[in-house]
């Protein structure tokens, strides 16, 4: 297909169409409104399609539950406080194994905070986000074309592992137009033995969070646990750029990752070896290939434009073998990558300064 | 070569479509491109703005603390960007609206009375067509021929005779300043 220019809201749109999304439900919120508007355009167009602006966060990630039991590729979007209303509800998916996207445009938090791109929900997302002991997959997408890849490839994780999966964005990506060019959707796989089409004249089927035995619950527990280890192992995603010859390693994620590869190419050009590593998948994180670089490369730097969440992945990731510092813009404040090469510069050429901050 | 504009004016006044023309005609020249809108609490006849960042190279930020060209259609845009353009940049004014002069003298300033020549073409919504040509004939950044098809692609749901009266005050703008040179 050819290449097309589109806003990061409606490619999120348009690649859950392609990827079989037929069922959006969403309230509206600055900076993603583009995204509900685009599914109440587009679903109604293809066969089966539900668009619902429902009454409120809550009654929109417990419809995608419902269409979810019910078998439909589902998916809601929000951006951070709409995003706290939503946790019951992905809890809920998390403890039924309902797959389901949820998409996050990133504002400046806490409370209502404002409108503008903003990383602060990090912990949220990665961290499970509700109650109880889960986890969702969680995408941190930082071109247009990532919005279009991994949409697709989170309807067919969620389907995979039965499980919420998470688009963690920030208002700059959904606003933001970028060339794009959608890749084939994936026939939909998935045991359709769950779904809730009517018992017929076979067995009844439960869908169902609550779990009065203590011993039952446990066994749950552990259940999505080993579920949650497999993902781990098997579905990081990462990107390294210029990292070969590096002394100093910036890691960042999303519209981060940009302006720190900004930061780089100037870097560069004035002979320093700086290199990124970029998570794709915020979780699972990917551990073991931040570690290895550990093994040439002492000096890391961590920016985010919060105060400071995914830092502590990183720190968890390098147990002590390498220097850590950590540069952050939160409040909805996207830097330039000039400012950001003034901050490394300052912080290379005195290394054991790294840790600073903390 | 990465080249960023900030297009600004009042909103009505067909901003966002002269970057959206632009960025799609970029993209059709083969560069990498970004384009990003003012958003969030704006208010009727308030102002508008969008940036547009061409490259030959990935783009890191799509936001323009320094740009390159500034082209703005009216006088509180002018005053509200005019200190952020770049030494040697330069400044594209609508000047059938704003009567004042740029307080910088360290960057190329090109005045186009635009919305006059747009009423005289027939049709004073065309004033951002106008400007675009004006825009492409010094900067060069994209070929007119793929910039017109590019806002061909983008009209196309519209009739035919918008986007002829535009491909006419595209060319009203390109050969204006061709005249003034």
């Amino acid at each position: 297909m050819n290449k097309v220019l589109m806003q990061g809201n409606k490619v999120i749109g348009e690649a859950a169409i392609r990827a079989g999304c037929r069922f959006y439900a969403g309230y509206p919120i600055t900076p993603q409104n583009e995204l509900p508007e685009y599914m109440a355009e587009n679903l109604r167009k293809v066969a089966g399609g539900v668009f619902i602006q429902s009454e409120s966060e809550i009654a929109a990630i417990h419809m995608v539950a419902g269409a979810s039991a019910a078998g439909a590729r589902s998916m809601t979007s929000s951006s951070s406080p709409g995003i706290s209303l939503k946790q019951e509800g992905i809890s809920s998916l998390a403890a039924c194994e309902l797959p389901a996207v949820i998409v996050n445009m990133m504002r400046g938090g806490p409370g209502l905070g404002n409108i503008c791109p903003s990383q602060g929900d990090y912990f949220q997302a990665t961290r499970g986000g509700g109650h109880g002991d889960y986890r969702t997959i969680v995408f941190g997408p930082a071109t247009a074309q990532e919005l279009a890849d991994l949409t697709m490839d989170a309807f067919d994780l969620a389907d995979e592992y039965r499980t919420p999966v998470m688009i963690l964005a920030d208002g700059m990506m959904g606003q933001m137009m970028e060339p794009v060019v959608f890749k084939a959707a994936k026939p939909r796989i998935y045991p359709e033995s769950y779904v809730m089409k009517g018992a017929g004249t076979g067995k009844s089927k439960i869908i169902r969070g609550l779990i009065l035995d203590p011993l039952d619950m446990e066994e749950h527990n552990w259940t999505l646990d080993r579920k949650y280890q497999v993902i781990s192992g098997k579905e990081t995603r990462h990107e390294q750029y210029k990292t070969e010859d590096a002394e100093l390693i910036l890691v960042a994620y999303g519209t981060g990752a940009r302006i720190a590869k900004g930061a780089i190419k100037r870097l560069r050009e004035t002979g320093l070896r700086i290199g990124l590593f970029r998570p794709i998948t915020l979780w699972p994180f990917p551990t073991n290939e931040l570690r290895d670089l550990a093994k040439k490369i002492e000096n890391f730097l961590v920016f985010e434009m919060s105060t400071g969440q995914m830092v502590e992945d990183v720190r968890l990731a390098l147990q002590g073998r390498a220097r850590i510092g950590f540069h952050g813009r939160p409040g909805g404040v996207v830097p330039t990558p000039v400012e950001l090469a003034n901050v490394v510069l300052r912080k290379y050429d005195r290394k054991e300064g790294l840790t600073d901050y903390y | 070569m990465l080249v960023k504009t900030i297009l600004c004016g009042f909103g009505g006044q067909g901003v966002l479509m002269m970057g959206y023309t632009l960025a799609h005609g970029a993209m059709n020249a083969g560069y990498h491109v970004t384009y990003l809108p003012s958003y969030g609490a704006e208010v009727r006849g308030g102002t508008a703005n969008c940036t547009v960042a061409v490259s030959d190279d990935e783009i890191a930020s799509p936001i323009a603390s320094a740009p390159d060209h500034i082209v703005a259609l009216n006088t509180p845009s002018l005053y509200t960007f005019q200190n952020r353009v770049a030494p040697g940049g330069a400044l594209f004014l609508n000047s059938s609206i704003i009567a004042v002069e740029p307080s910088r003298r360290d960057v190329r300033v090109f005045k186009i009375p635009s919305s006059e020549m747009a009423e005289k073409l027939g049709n004073p919504r065309t004033a951002n067509t106008v400007m675009m040509g004006a825009f492409l004939k010094i900067t060069g950044l994209v070929p007119p021929d793929i910039y017109l098809r590019g806002m061909e692609t983008v009209m196309g749901s519209k009739k035919k005779s918008v986007i002829e009266i535009n491909r006419r005050a595209f060319a009203a703008g390109y050969e204006f300043l061709e005249k003034a040179e």
